[in-house]
């Protein structure tokens, strides 16, 4: 975050689907008000939810606008939070523009203290435009996948446009107009603009990194890339075809790649559209629209309570990243007088959110990845997992998932958690992640960094250096 | 003449507001047309405007019974593999 510039930096400040700092605090939702789409994507199944902003497979409860907001003011006075509240499906956002306006000019009146989202896949976005700004609505999401028609062509396979469906290369060229079109114009009004990418391989995975040059140019902050998933049981057209996803390697090879100067969001876990709570944390259950009719909300009074958790996180985001800013300079200066070179190193770490290292082994559903390095270190993104103890029930299961959660942190040499079981110790030392339990509590990349240095004084990085060369 | 949807349809909602006519309604457990008011956009567009946005492979069928977009003519599926 921080090399953006400062207006930005405020923007996102506490948007957790931006900021990497704010997800461990802040939390989204998503509500579900827009069913139709106004085209086809070979990774989705219409049958279920908009396969660009879920989990393919996933059906959301359909909103009506006035349910919508009636659940975002029952989740945002419980949950203080929640100050993002994004309109993701199921279908495309901007293809139903009655639904999605009429829920954000709802909200903007009755929680002025909520941001606002979308997400689209571009193809009516140049007219709607006009619309967005004037709802004041400064973040939206454009999942675009290729500039080029031909690459386009194995993506869509039809659009519906001009009161015609349009098929083959034609459509493609159309969308991807349109998208691009959308981006200029949303910069051109000073909204914010995120870029998804869907990474499929041998169809957009070498194409992506000009995608993300182009979309980078035009003034897009953030380019995210995403794997694609396609189980066959999804019904997809990639699905069913046998096309596969990337392996967490490719897709980390990928973000490295595109990355250069711009920001990759790393943090993204691709979310349910309709989640509510901190990010990855889903509470939905919580909030089901019979339950939230129950639900008494006085907002007025809910949002000085939220006024002052919000002050509260924020000072204390202010004053991690100040202390971040001094540790920087100082490891910097040690840096100079070293002039050692040490080879990279890629750590699991297990947190609950806030930043610091308090998640069991077992009980981690997922794990974040860093990189220490002799520039320091820093974030890689999210790999998810099945809780490799659930609590009874699943622990007859443990081995199979053991060896799931092994796979999931491939290439790592370190595991971070609050605490580690005496039984997956060992298997997790025989695959070369050393599991370490030492610094729970402590901030994330504190330990991240003292973990390096053990290693660096025991002289692990250089040892398996000459043994990658070798292999290599 | 009229198109007709049937079960397959998935109550999405894309085709309702597009038709010039006001023949397709909200109605448990789908979407249906109205035979009266559908005139296949006849004389309002050259494609009917349902049959042209729904995404769903037979779930509206044309005057004669036969679906608009038969299996595969939109996701592009080889046939085996949606039989499967
Ligand atoms: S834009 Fe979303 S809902 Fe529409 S086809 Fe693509 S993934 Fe599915
Ligand atoms: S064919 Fe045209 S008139 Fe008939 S239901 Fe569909 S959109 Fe309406
Ligand atoms: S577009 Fe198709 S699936 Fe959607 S509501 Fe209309 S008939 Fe049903």
């Amino acid at each position: 975050m921080n090399h953006l510039p400062e207006h930005i930096r405020q923007k996102v400040f506490n948007h957790p689907c931006y900021s990497e700092e704010a997800h461990h605090y802040f939390a989204r939702m998503h509500v579900a008000v827009a069913p139709a789409c106004n085209i086809q994507c070979n990774y989705c199944n219409r049958k279920y939810d908009c396969a660009n902003e879920s989990r393919p497979g996933v059906v959301s409860e359909l909103h009506h606008p006035v349910q919508a907001v009636k659940k975002v003011l029952a989740v945002a006075a419980t949950i203080p939070q929640m100050t993002v509240l994004g309109i993701a499906g199921p279908g495309d956002p901007l293809a139903n523009p009655e639904r999605t306006f009429e829920t954000f000019r709802m909200l903007s009146e009755q929680a002025p203290d909520i941001k606002l989202c979308v997400s689209t896949n571009g193809l009516s976005l140049p007219e709607q435009v006009e619309q967005l700004s004037q709802y004041n609505i400064d973040h939206v999401t454009i999942t675009i996948n290729c500039v080029d028609p031909d690459v386009g062509a194995q993506i869509y396979p039809w659009i519906f446009w001009k009161n015609k469906r349009i098929k083959g290369r034609e459509a493609a060229e159309i969308l991807i107009a349109q998208q691009q079109k959308g981006l200029e114009m949303l910069v051109a009004k000073g909204i914010l603009v995120k870029v998804n990418s869907v990474m499929i391989p041998g169809v957009n995975d070498k194409h992506l990194e000009e995608v993300s040059k182009i979309v980078k140019a035009k003034g897009a902050f953030l380019h995210n890339v995403m794997p694609l998933i396609s189980e066959a049981e999804h019904g997809t057209f990639y699905g069913l075809t046998g096309q596969r996803g990337p392996t967490n390697e490719e897709l980390q090879a990928l973000q490295d790649a595109c990355e250069g100067d711009m920001n990759m969001m790393r943090h993204c876990r691709q979310c349910r559209a309709d989640a509510v709570g901190l990010l990855g944390e889903d509470r939905g259950s919580e909030f089901t629209m019979d339950k939230v009719e129950q639900m008494e909300i006085n907002y007025p009074e809910a949002m000085k309570m939220r006024a002052e958790v919000h002050a509260a996180i924020n000072e204390e985001l202010e004053s991690k990243r100040l202390a971040k800013e001094s540790k920087v300079q100082l490891v910097s200066i040690q840096g100079l007088q070293k002039k050692e070179t040490t080879r990279p190193v890629l750590m699991a770490v297990a947190t609950k959110g806030g930043g610091v290292i308090n998640e069991h082994f077992g009980h981690a559903g997922e794990f974040l990845i860093y990189e220490a390095s002799s520039d320091g270190v820093r974030f890689i993104g999210h790999r998810k997992t099945t809780p490799y103890c659930e609590g009874d029930i699943s622990c007859g299961d443990g081995e199979s998932v053991l060896d799931k959660t092994l796979k999931v942190l491939a290439g790592c040499e370190a595991v971070l958690c609050s605490k580690v079981g005496y039984e997956p110790w060992g298997p997790l030392e025989a695959a070369g992640i050393q599991p370490n339990g030492e610094h729970a509590m402590e901030p994330i990349e504190d330990a991240v960094l003292k973990v390096y240095e053990e290693m660096r004084v025991a002289g692990k990085l250089e040892a398996k250096a000459d043994e990658q060369q070798k292999v290599a | 003449m009229a198109l007709e949807i049937i079960e397959l349809c998935t109550n999405c909602w894309a085709c309702q507001p597009l038709c010039p006519s006001k023949a397709i309604y909200e109605a448990k457990p789908h979407f249906l047309i109205d035979p009266d008011k559908c005139n296949e956009c006849s004389g309002d567009f050259e494609d009917s405007q349902c049959a042209s946005i729904c995404p769903i492979e037979g779930a509206i069928l044309n005057a004669d019974g036969e679906p608009m977009n038969p299996p595969g003519s939109l996701t592009n599926i080889p046939l085996q593999k949606l039989a499967a």
